[in-house]
């Protein structure tokens, strides 16, 4: 028998235990709220545990001048300024506290000879502002939440729920969230759970990528599950490649942006293909490119811009190391003690899984898909005296689904189109530090309780979910799940990650629908009631595919570049049309996508440039203020504040005619971005073997470095004749 | 498959705890730097004997295939390890792959570990903090001291150093050597260290650091090399001297 906690008061429902849902776990249980907390795994094993590097926070013990709000213009140039400000505003300014609140928890965080936190540079900035443990401060600071969660679960606070996976949420008459169907994946039996408001914390989807840095549950299910119940899914495009990592057939495992920010540098052999091993070839005989062509900020330019760079150095150039895909990352010219213990975690990664030793080799490595931007689209309030937002306020972190949250990589709004390294760690928690006390103060201020509802609204939904499981159970058929998420994984990767075709992406579009029919074709060879493997991943395999077709058709829509999503075709930033978060709402014909406006009210757009000194690049902005005079931005339009009257839609009636003009209109105005990928021209890149080859004939790229397979597969002609668009009837306004 | 490179596997398969155990053998194509789990990621996506007989794909638990959260611990080739970490070329054929022997079997190579995490809770593996409020900074650590901690604070309850352990077994409530290393991480924290009797008086019972028979595998065992056999010793010294201190003061 399963207990739940008290039911005679109000409570919360939380769904994923990494740092983003123990944060709020904890907050929500010292507000006196009882939690029922739902994982797949033993919290402890949770996704954040592969964090690295480090957490920001703008403490400034360095004597650099460091501040909070340094870090928020960080963080939105960074972005791209695709992020809403209030809410990064929130996250930076909080970013000390929630440091020194993990250090009163015993995170183990290196030190200085003071006996103070230490802390180190990482990329987009210039200032020591990462706080680190080793290079496993994901996995520290996961174990200290974790380690409170217990105390309050021995204290009767909290409850939990592993090895269940969430299914769907269950809404009232009103569309309120009132709870949660969820199944016991030893026993499988499946199960409601009431509650008067539920907080996903569900991480990212890296896994429609199959081979990422992301561990295998990060499926994006959930979050898929109630796009397909309504909630917005937003700016799912924004995929964030991570520059460092090594290749490996299963995983692609990371090497974190701290070796850069210990020193580490990147560089190719200037001569192509050059036989030597790295440590043999002289200083003169190296290219380190990242330095060369960007002097402020080096090797530790944001990630968009490493991976873009690392990419053309390959792909296009052929510059690679042993002429393979790969560049190398060097340690060797380091203090062998000082990197052990500030970065011993990933040195020991390289060496069990390379079997070389990175202190005297270099290391090879290649970007690997690595982080959502995108998520579930949630709501803030701005606080106008702070320009940060107003803790407390339930409606902050809340998805347009009353009662129903969403906090960390699962939702959208720190990172705008390009993540910091760092800032991933901090927005879980701070995001989780303020949405613990709103959803108390929303479950107790309902007019009525969760237990006044009828049975049957729980049982329906129940039941629902059961059919739907019965039916995949008695499933006959040939395809292998498995197999068809590979395929699905390897068309992503090709297609949807660093370098983006729209007709490649229409292609992948119409391989996703392809895969949605077979996937109702699969043969469940294991239809046993205990502790089933197959039948559940059949089943966020087509989550999966719902949520692939979202980040798939925003990419196709947003005709531009902008932090991690960069087209050839449509190379520069246009601010005049895509200055918005994308919003994909599910429906059974596929995602209708529609624009909202930006929240820019603290620092205006301009363009970014690495190459030089932030200060410099401000003194460019006058040129984009072209652009930046065709922003229709309201002074109101806070989210929260004005409700949805506030947003403005961006889509409505646009013609395809229409946004050609634009895009030609902003594409003589925005120039100068000193992000480029590479000096050629767009249509020099077309035939690159990452991507697909010519029109007629789509094929999936031989891009083996991702997918660790050499066989290239084929789409389907017919289906890529076919492709499904998003111009015209689907980029309507939701209001 | 002939005049190709292929692995052998040979896996222990068990419905449930209740069921018979029965061994299945799989052969798959080589690929170089394979790990074990790539290996089982193939069988599932052709679940088919290596006599051609169709089978369930076996059941085992993963998560971040990096080696950090301790998940896919099993026996290979009877030696206990994560199998993300554990690499075909450094195994001889045919690999065999077996659940761990001191814990319940769910299913095939997944084992309950529960009684890890609950052992967590009877010693208080936590830091009392007054609550998560702005405090300002937490206590100042020297940085020796915190390398030292740090080796602790890994420990990701993987479940090695229990299997390795002569004196851990289905009949014995031994707390084992992960939950004695967590002691001594939370008691050499300066705020920890204000309720280390507590922690010590949860390790020194019949079940408690005493039970330890000094075998030293359990040092041996553990991926992440932390100094178990080290935390073994100073905690049997700290309970001795807290029981003495108990005894004068007529506790």
């Amino acid at each position: 028998m399963v207990t739940v906690a008290s039911n005679t008061k109000p409570k919360v429902i939380v769904v994923g235990g990494g740092l983003a849902g123990l944060m709020t776990t904890i907050q929500i249980a010292e507000a006196g709220v009882p939690v029922d907390l739902f994982s797949f795994v033993p919290v402890k094993r949770s996704h954040s545990v592969c964090a690295q590097g480090g957490i920001n926070g703008a403490v400034n013990t360095k004597g650099e001048g460091d501040s909070p709000y340094e870090h928020l213009d960080d963080t939105i140039y960074g972005g791209d300024f695709l992020a809403n400000q209030s809410p990064v505003k929130h996250m930076c300014d909080h970013a000390p506290g929630i440091i020194n609140l993990l250090d009163r928890m015993g995170v183990m965080f290196n030190r200085t000879g003071e006996g103070l936190l230490d802390f180190r540079r990482f990329g987009g900035t210039q200032y020591h502002r990462t706080a680190y443990a080793g290079a496993t401060t994901g996995q520290q600071l996961l174990y200290a939440l974790d380690e409170q969660t217990r105390r309050h679960e021995v204290e009767g606070k909290v409850v939990k729920h592993e090895f269940w996976e969430f299914l769907g949420i269950v809404k009232d008459d009103d569309g309120a969230c009132k709870g949660i169907i969820a199944q016991d994946l030893r026993t499988m039996m499946i199960q409601e759970f009431r509650a008067d408001a539920v907080v996903l914390a569900t991480g990212g989807p890296g896994i429609i990528y199959n081979r990422s840095t992301n561990s295998v549950m990060n499926t994006g299910t959930a979050a898929s599950a109630v796009y397909q119940q309504g909630a917005k899914y937003a700016n799912g495009e924004f995929i964030q490649v991570h520059p460092t990592a090594i290749p490996g057939m299963d995983k692609l495992r990371l090497m974190s942006e701290s070796a850069r920010g210990e020193g580490g540098r990147v560089w190719v052999p200037r001569t192509p293909g050059d036989k030597r091993r790295g440590e043999a070839i002289p200083e003169a005989e190296r290219f380190y490119f990242l330095e060369e062509k960007y002097p402020a900020y080096g090797n530790l330019v944001p990630r968009d811009i490493a991976t873009r760079e690392i990419f053309a150095m390959c792909v296009d150039e052929k510059m690679g190391v042993f002429g393979e895909n790969q560049v190398y990352l060097d340690l060797t010219h380091l203090d062998k003690k000082q990197i052990d213990i500030k970065l011993g975690g990933i040195l020991e990664i390289y060496e069990k899984f390379i079997g070389e030793d990175p202190r005297t080799t270099p290391m090879r490595i290649f970007p690997a898909v690595h982080y959502s931007m995108g998520g579930l689209w949630v709501d803030f309030v701005k606080d106008n005296t702070s320009g940060g937002l107003v803790v407390g306020d339930p409606r902050n972190q809340m998805t347009n689904i009353m009662g129903l949250y969403a906090v960390g990589e699962c939702e959208y709004q720190y990172h705008g189109a390009n993540r910091l390294g760092a800032n991933s760690l901090l927005s879980c928690l701070t995001a989780g530090q303020m949405t613990g006390p709103g959803v108390a103060t929303y479950v107790k201020h309902l007019p009525k309780s969760v237990d006044d509802l009828p049975a049957s609204l729980f049982e329906r939904e129940k039941k629902v979910r059961q059919v739907q499981y019965e039916k995949l159970a008695a499933s006959v058929g040939t395809e292998n799940p498995y197999k068809l998420h590979e395929e699905l994984g390897d068309v992503m990767t090709a297609n949807v990650t660093v370098v983006r075709y729209n007709d490649r992406l229409k292609a992948t579009d119409a391989k996703i629908q392809e895969l949605q029919e077979r996937v109702e074709r699969v043969s469940i060879a294991d239809n046993s009631s205990w502790t089933n493997q197959l039948i559940p991943f059949t089943r966020q395999l087509k989550n999966m595919l719902h949520l692939s077709r979202a980040v798939t058709l925003g990419a196709l829509a947003r005709d531009e570049s902008r932090g991690a999503h960069y087209k050839p075709d449509f190379p520069k930033r246009d601010d005049a049309r895509f200055l918005k978060s994308t919003i994909a709402e599910w429906t059974s014909d596929g995602p209708k996508l529609s624009y909202e406006d930006v929240d820019t009210s603290l620092i205006k757009p301009r363009l970014r440039n690495y190459a030089a000194e932030k200060n410099e690049s401000e003194t460019a902005a006058p040129e984009a203020e072209s652009v930046k005079e065709k922003l229709v931005v309201s002074t109101n339009t806070s989210h929260g504040t004005n409700g949805a009257n506030g947003k403005e839609s961006f889509g409505t009636g646009l013609t395809g005619a229409t946004r050609q003009e634009m895009q030609i209109a902003a594409g003589a105005d925005a120039n100068g971005s000193g992000d480029q990928l590479s000096t050629r021209p767009p249509e020099a890149r077309r035939d690159s073997p990452y991507s697909l080859g010519a029109k007629e004939e789509i094929r999936i790229a031989d891009d083996n470095w991702l997918t660790g397979a050499n066989d290239a597969a084929d789409a389907d002609p017919a289906k890529a004749s076919n492709p499904v668009s998003v111009e015209g009837e689907k980029l309507v306004s939701t209001r | 498959m002939s005049d190709q490179k292929t692995i052998v596997l040979k896996i222990k398969r068990r419905a449930d705890q209740e069921s018979p155990a029965y061994w299945e053998e799989f052969e798959i194509p080589y690929r170089p730097a394979m790990n074990v789990i790539s290996c089982l990621m193939e069988i599932r996506k052709n679940p088919v004997t290596r006599d051609g007989k169709a089978t369930s794909a076996p059941v085992w638990e993963m998560n971040c295939l990096e080696n950090v959260c301790g998940s896919c611990t099993m026996l290979m080739n009877g030696k206990v390890g994560q199998s993300c970490a554990t690499l075909v070329d450094n195994l001889t054929q045919p690999i065999s792959l077996e659940p761990m022997s001191k814990f319940p079997t769910i299913k095939d190579l997944a084992v309950d570990r529960s009684r890890m995490f609950a052992n967590l809770k009877k010693i208080r593996a936590w830091i009392p903090i007054d609550g998560t409020y702005d405090l300002g900074p937490g206590p100042r650590i020297a940085e020796r001291d915190r390398q030292e901690a740090y080796e602790f604070a890994r420990c990701m309850t993987c479940g090695s150093c229990l299997e390795a352990c002569p004196q851990v077994s289905e009949h014995s409530n031994f707390i084992g050597p992960a939950a004695i290393g967590q002691v001594r991480l939370f008691n050499s924290h300066p705020t920890g260290a204000m309720t280390k009797e507590e922690r010590l008086e949860a390790i020194s019972g019949a079940d408690g650091v005493t039970s330890c028979g000094n075998a030293q595998n359990c040092v041996k065992a553990c991926p992440k090399q932390i100094p178990l056999t080290e935390a073994i010793a100073e905690m049997n010294r700290d309970v001795t001297l807290y029981k003495f201190k108990q005894f004068f003061r007529g506790k």
